[in-house]
C-alpha cells in the first residue's frame, strides 16, 4: 500500500480517489500507518483504509480467501458511472505494479474521454496511437498498428 | 471529524448508483458479485483515514474515478 501512497500525487491529479481494504481492523490500519507505511511513503496514507474483518465486502468482490481468512490483492478501476473497467487479483507473495496501473487509468480515461470512437491498443501509452474502430478498419489493423513497432 | 459508527463492513446490497433498490434479501446481496463491464456491488465499512476512524462508503464516489485495492494484510511483507 505505500507504493500507492507513493503515487497519491499522480492518482490525484487524474481525479482518481483510493480505498484500500484488509480484513485488519481501523485500529491496527492506524498501527501500520504509524509504525511503517508512513516510513516507506515518507508521508501519512493519505486515503481510507477500509477494515473488512468479515471479508463481506471481499466475497461479493471475488478476492476472500476463506481458508487463510485473508483477502487477495485485488485491485479494481471503477469509473465515474461506478462501472468496474478493470480487475487484477493476484496471489498475495507478488505485488501490484503501479505504473501499469496508471497506465490502463490513462487509457480507460482517453477511451471514455472520446465516448469510445478511440480504442488504445497492447501497450498503449499517453501519447501513443489510438485506433479509431469502423468499417474500414476492420481486417486493416494490420496498416495501423503493429506490436513489432513504436507506434 | 466526529468519530462515526458503522459498525461491521457490509455490502448494501446495491450496485453503485442504483438508487432503486433499497433492501434486498441477503440472498440476493450475496449473488451480488464484482465483474467488468458491469457496476461496483455498493458497501460500507469502518476505516482510518488521515487520523480519524470514519466511514467510507463507495456511492458516494459515485461521479469520480476510484481505485479499490484490496491486500493480504497490515504488517505483511509485500
Amino acid at each position: 500500500m505505500s507504493a500507492v501512497a507513493a503515487n497519491y500525487d499522480t492518482l490525484q491529479d487524474l481525479g482518481v480517489e483510493v480505498i484500500s481494504v484488509s480484513v485488519d481492523s481501523q485500529f491496527v490500519h492506524k498501527v501500520w500507518n504509524d509504525q511503517e507505511l508512513s516510513k516507506m511513503a515518507k508521508k501519512d496514507i493519505p486515503f481510507h483504509m477500509a477494515s473488512d474483518g468479515p471479508g463481506n465486502v471481499g466475497k461479493i468482490y471475488g478476492v476472500y480467501d476463506e481458508g487463510a481468512g485473508v483477502e487477495l490483492r485485488g485491485r479494481f478501476i471503477i469509473d465515474p458511472d461506478g462501472v468496474i473497467q478493470a480487475m487484477e487479483v493476484m496471489t498475495p507473495p507478488v505485488g501490484r505494479q503501479m505504473s501499469e496501473t496508471i497506465r490502463q487509468i490513462n487509457a480507460f480515461q482517453h477511451v471514455r474521454a472520446t465516448k469510445g470512437s478511440e480504442v488504445c491498443p497492447a501497450g498503449w501509452t499517453l501519447g501513443k496511437k489510438t485506433l479509431k474502430p469502423g468499417p474500414s478498419l476492420v481486417g486493416n489493423v494490420w496498416k495501423e498498428w503493429s506490436p513489432l513497432e513504436d507506434n | 471529524m466526529p468519530e462515526k459508527k458503522v459498525g461491521c463492513a457490509r455490502p448494501t446490497g446495491a450496485v453503485v448508483g442504483d438508487n432503486a433498490v433499497q433492501e434486498r434479501s441477503v440472498k440476493e446481496t450475496t449473488m451480488l458479485s464484482a465483474k467488468v463491464g458491469t457496476k461496483a456491488p455498493d458497501f460500507e465499512a469502518p476505516t482510518y483515514y488521515q487520523g480519524d476512524f470514519t466511514s467510507v462508503k463507495l456511492s458516494d464516489y459515485l461521479g469520480k474515478w476510484v481505485l479499490l485495492c484490496f491486500y493480504p494484510g497490515d504488517f505483511t511483507f509485500v
